[in-house]
């Protein structure tokens, strides 16, 4: 009973979610939750690029993407992206070996450094993208995370 | 010929052994700098916040703060208060470690019920541990403390002397004792180095960075899970939280790690 | 009730700095508990961050963020003593909002 009630309120604000989200011209941009947009459901990477608007991304050395060679535990892997890119709207980190790739798109408003860390889950040795849009296009920079057994979990 | 096989067997061999230490030592550079990437960002400190948030705010069915909780330097004095636990209490007529003075204290003050503290000893995801969150609160007031232990009372030189003795103690369908990893140096769990508890120095390193925030977990780690879970790997009965024998090796380990510089909560594997 | 966060927000030069530690589980749906039972998904899926009625971060999380979570980012056009406010959103519609002066 009170379990239904609980989804039909969650269907509920989801369907006003929509709505809002229509009226204000702001979807899929800003987003009510992550199942709704393509790009965080996706299970390969060019999928997921597609789905970000990122199908033609270029390599580009202007983007400062630091993540540990080895983690010694991917349930927490610190990364740092600082792009010097002109014009640079958001930043997306992708875990390509992850069941969903997608882990977060970060957008910039005027006056905020395109500059953001955090610490993302690595399901196992894999490459991590770093999908900068700018005014001039979008780039991406990889890095290569070693994800390593720990000891006896102690 | 066979001499000149074995010669050129013995030097790759020699080569392999090198690459092998190389690959060690630049593997350990990489997760040197690995840990280096969390900085001072340390998820213990929401345990902190929560944890001072439970010191300040009157609960229990009696409604007081832990104000009059003497946790050594006299009612309510949180700094300073872990470098010198634990330690005999006139009140309980017990040495008491954080932990278990804790339990006292919230029961006593406060009225909450033991049974029901002890479930939720140690956090799991949703189900948040109070216990966990003080003692990260408390012992975060001794960061940069020395640690100072007495064990002049002879209760608490009965727990130094009982400590000791589990230290060595070999049980278990494996025969294992404490020792048998922490009692010498250079004894690793695969990448995981493991301290010698006897000497001052990896007694010190070991004893001042816990409590810790368990990477692997997600979860903050006391002293007493610590120790149960040595417990658990050594596949010894489940060692009893608040117990005389959980509270000697605590005092143990804190004595060893006399004039170390407290730096818990830490960030840990 | 969600735990609070703990926001660190200091003036650097002409920029502020922040690193933001929130509490969370960030459960992916695909972790089994103790009984062998699956976790249902739950994590935060949007973060936001104002400083004087102006928007100065604001993102979309997967579940790959990891558990109790950092955020660091720097802006500028605030001063001390402005207020900065955080904000996140689960994919449950559970929400926090904390709040701290810039320092």
């Amino acid at each position: 009973m009170n379990h239904e009630r609980r989804t039909v309120l969650r269907q509920l604000s989801k369907v006003t979610g929509y709505a809002l989200a229509l009226l204000a011209g702001a979807w899929p941009r800003l987003g009510w939750s992550a199942e709704q947009r393509p790009a965080f459901t996706a299970e390969t990477l060019e999928e997921t690029l597609k789905a970000l608007g990122a199908s033609g991304s270029k390599e580009s050395s202007e983007i400062e993407f630091k993540a540990p060679e080895i983690a010694e535990n991917g349930a927490v892997v610190p990364v740092e992206v600082d792009s010097k890119l002109p014009g640079t709207r958001s930043i997306a980190i992708i875990v390509e070996k992850n069941p969903h790739l997608m882990s977060a798109d970060f957008t910039f408003p005027e006056g905020t450094d395109p500059y953001v860390a955090t610490r993302v889950k690595v399901a196992e040795t894999s490459n991590l993208l770093a999908v900068v849009k700018t005014d001039a296009g979008v780039f991406h920079a990889t890095r290569l995370v070693k994800v390593t057994l720990g000891g006896c979990g102690g | 010929m066979k001499s000149i096989y074995g010669c050129i067997r013995g030097l790759l061999l020699a080569a392999c052994c090198v690459t092998l230490a190389w690959a060690q030592s630049s593997t350990e550079e990489a997760i040197a700098e690995y840990r280096a990437m969390f900085g001072d960002e340390n998820p213990a400190e929401l345990w902190q916040i929560r944890g001072e948030e439970l010191w300040t705010t009157p609960r229990g069915p009696k409604n007081v703060a832990l104000a009059g909780c003497d946790l050594g330097l006299g009612a309510g004095i949180v700094t300073g208060a872990y470098a010198q636990l634990p330690r005999w209490f006139e009140d309980t007529q017990r040495v008491q470690d954080l932990e278990s003075r804790l339990v006292s204290c919230l029961t006593d003050l406060q009225g909450l019920d033991e049974a029901e503290l002890l479930k939720s000893r140690f956090g799991d995801g949703a189900k948040k541990s109070d216990l966990e969150a003080l003692t990260a609160y408390i012992v975060a007031a001794s960061r940069g403390h020395t640690m100072s232990v007495s064990i002049a009372h002879p209760a608490a030189q009965a727990a130094y002397d009982l400590g000791h003795g589990v230290f060595y103690y070999r049980a278990g369908p494996h025969d294992f004792s404490c020792a048998t990893c922490h009692g010498e140096s250079g004894k690793r769990i695969r990448l995981q180095v493991l301290p010698k508890l006897l000497d001052p120095v990896g007694a010190r390193y070991a004893y001042t960075s816990w409590p810790g925030y368990r990477v692997s977990q997600g979860e903050l780690r006391t002293m007493e899970w610590r120790l149960q879970d040595c417990f658990r790997q050594q596949r010894l009965p489940q060692l009893r939280y608040g117990s005389e024998v959980a509270i000697g090796l605590t005092m143990f380990l804190a004595k060893n790690a006399e004039g170390g510089i407290m730096t818990a909560p830490n960030i840990t594997r | 009730m969600a735990d609070p966060m703990r926001i660190r927000a200091a003036l650097v030069g002409d920029k502020v700095d922040v690193k933001i530690l929130m509490a969370h589980e960030m459960e992916t749906g695909l972790r089994k508990d103790g009984e062998g039972n699956v976790v249902p998904a739950r994590y935060i899926v949007n973060v936001s961050a104002t400083c004087n009625e102006r928007t100065v971060l604001s993102a979309l999380w997967g579940a790959s963020v990891a558990k109790n979570p950092f955020l660091a980012f720097r802006f500028t056009g605030a001063a001390k003593g402005d207020k900065l406010k955080v904000t996140w959103t689960d994919s449950d519609g559970d929400t926090r909002t904390d709040e701290v002066v810039i320092g």
